[in-house]
């Protein structure tokens, strides 16, 4: 923010960045290679819903698209549930081979909100693995910072943090993984994952 | 071209914030020729005096400033709180922090009867960001996170700093009139005897005073109606960021509604914090009254008119 937003007491609303979220599927491989996680082929949008019938039309657009494409492959519909924090999570549910399918469906929400002037009621996007074992864990893209972090919660709101960093060495440099370890935030209970 | 229509900034907003800012650098360089003026036509020791007041009311501004994350905890009797003991709070700020690309401020609840949040710190690393208990107990999850996502515009928008910059003047100005006051006093009772010098320092106490209280009482004024714009701009920031500019109306509503019953607890517990506040702990003065003039917060019905505009904003359609 520059010194005469400050002056002025106005903060631009920040803009997504969504290109990195094409790296999800090449990181995928390095993480089954080197930790044994494989994607269950769900993943979703979490985003701010708008008051008004603006924004409602447009998320009702993005829906039918959605289910119009998996429709054509007999996948499931897209499932739309509102958090307790009043966030919208819009989930797609693939094949687990199909990651590129799922992160081509997550980026056609991302542009047809921005395409609508909604670009900044981003917050996040979640992709699901699991392991052998059945833990669970979560790579969150965060729209704002462009970065990814990894959440692995174990029952009763609790996270594996040790699972989180493992997962971060494992992947290194093919996702860009946010520096600052205060803005791993849980998502708990998160939908799709 | 559609992000750029929906959430451009209020430009009439702009121009009263910028109009006022101008008058307070106007003030000041008025006060500052003033001084000089006093200084060269009768006597250099009132630069002294003045440079004085300058020194100790910067000290106590940068101070003050540094200092305003614990003071104010202290102030509210607040308490910080970890993800453990108030996760729900916790969940609300994360999600607006990513959602603003901001730095987490710490969180921290003050066991209150009144209903009231404020964040306060010198700067965005060091914010500090407070909500009553029976703020939350009285709250909607919606309304809560409208109010949060207020206080964190204030964050934002730098307005602890901007303010306490902005009060300097007035800060200087009333330990200027302090000053020249006791120096009336012992000057005048002192050295009667003495003549011609005595009555020069005496004219330039009298001047300081009287050009101190003008600035005083301007600036002051200015300062207020730069709170209440800036009241304004955390509102409308709030409200676009949640996009819920309804939720941040009926959470006001809540509190002023409550504001202006009975309160529990004294009400002069609270009122050293007001310009902070998210809602002042006094009655709302009744519309056009002078009392308005004076207030740091703008009244409830220019706050709910103004997020009506962030309403029709948002739902214009794109294209």
């Amino acid at each position: 923010m520059g010194f005469l937003d400050t002056l002025l007491g106005r903060t631009k609303p920040v803009q997504p960045k969504l290109d990195d979220l094409f790296a999800l599927p090449s990181a995928a491989i390095t993480l089954d290679a080197g930790a044994g996680f494989k994607p269950t082929g769900s993943g979703s949008v979490c985003f701010r819903p708008v008051e008004g019938r603006s924004f409602a039309d447009v998320q009702k657009d993005v829906q039918e698209l959605l289910d119009l494409s998996s429709g054509k492959e007999g996948g499931l519909p897209v499932e739309v549930t509102k958090d307790s924090y009043g966030f919208n999570w819009l989930v797609s549910s693939h094949l687990s081979d199909e990651l590129d399918g799922l992160v081509t469906d997550l980026h056609a929400v991302n542009s047809s909100l921005v395409d609508n002037g909604f670009g900044p009621q981003l917050l996040c996007t979640l992709v699901a693995f699991t392991d052998d074992a059945e833990r669970r864990l979560a790579l969150i893209y965060l729209y704002k910072r462009g970065t990814f972090y990894p959440f692995a919660p174990l029952a009763g709101e609790r996270r594996d943090n040790a699972l989180e960093l493992q997962v971060k060495g494992v992947i290194g440099d093919d996702l860009k993984f946010e520096p600052d370890l205060a803005r791993w935030f849980p998502v708990w209970g998160a939908p799709g994952l | 071209m559609a992000a750029r229509t929906r959430y451009a900034p209020d430009r009439g907003l702009t121009v009263r914030m910028t109009a006022t800012m101008f008058l307070l650098g106007l003030v000041f360089v008025a006060f500052v020729a003033a001084i000089i003026g006093i200084g060269t036509a009768y006597h250099a020791s009132s630069a002294a005096i003045v440079l004085f007041a300058v020194v100790l009311g910067g000290g106590f501004a940068i101070g003050s400033l540094f200092y305003s994350d614990k003071i104010a905890l202290r102030t509210a009797g607040a308490r910080e709180v970890t993800p453990q003991e108030a996760p729900e709070l916790h969940g609300i700020v994360d999600r607006l922090c990513a959602l603003a690309d901001m730095p987490k401020p710490r969180v921290a609840i003050s066991n209150s009867n009144i209903p009231n949040a404020f964040a306060t710190g010198r700067n965005a690393d060091h914010a500090v960001l407070c909500v009553t208990t029976d703020l939350m107990r009285r709250l909607e999850p919606e309304e809560l996170e409208g109010v949060i996502a207020h206080e964190m515009s204030h964050v934002a928008h730098k307005d602890v700093q901007v303010m306490t910059a902005a009060s300097f003047l007035a800060i200087i100005a009333a330990l200027l009139i302090r000053v020249a006051f006791y120096g009336e006093l012992f000057g005048g009772g002192g050295g009667r005897g003495r003549g011609g010098n005595n009555q020069n320092t005496a004219i330039i106490m009298f001047a300081l005073m009287a050009v101190s209280i003008i600035v005083y009482a301007v600036s002051f004024v200015l300062i207020r109606m730069l709170s209440r714009y800036r009241e304004l701009s955390a509102d409308r920031s709030g409200a676009l960021l949640t996009g819920q500019p309804s939720a941040l109306k009926s959470a006001l509503i809540k509190v002023s509604g409550q504001m202006s019953r009975i309160p529990n607890q004294d009400l002069r517990a609270a009122k050293p914090m007001n310009a902070f506040y998210f809602a002042p702990a006094m009655h709302l003065a009744p519309k056009g009254s002078l009392a308005n003039v004076f207030s740091t917060h703008p009244s409830l019905e220019r706050r709910i008119a103004e997020l009506d505009k962030v309403q029709a904003q948002l739902n214009r359609t794109a294209g």
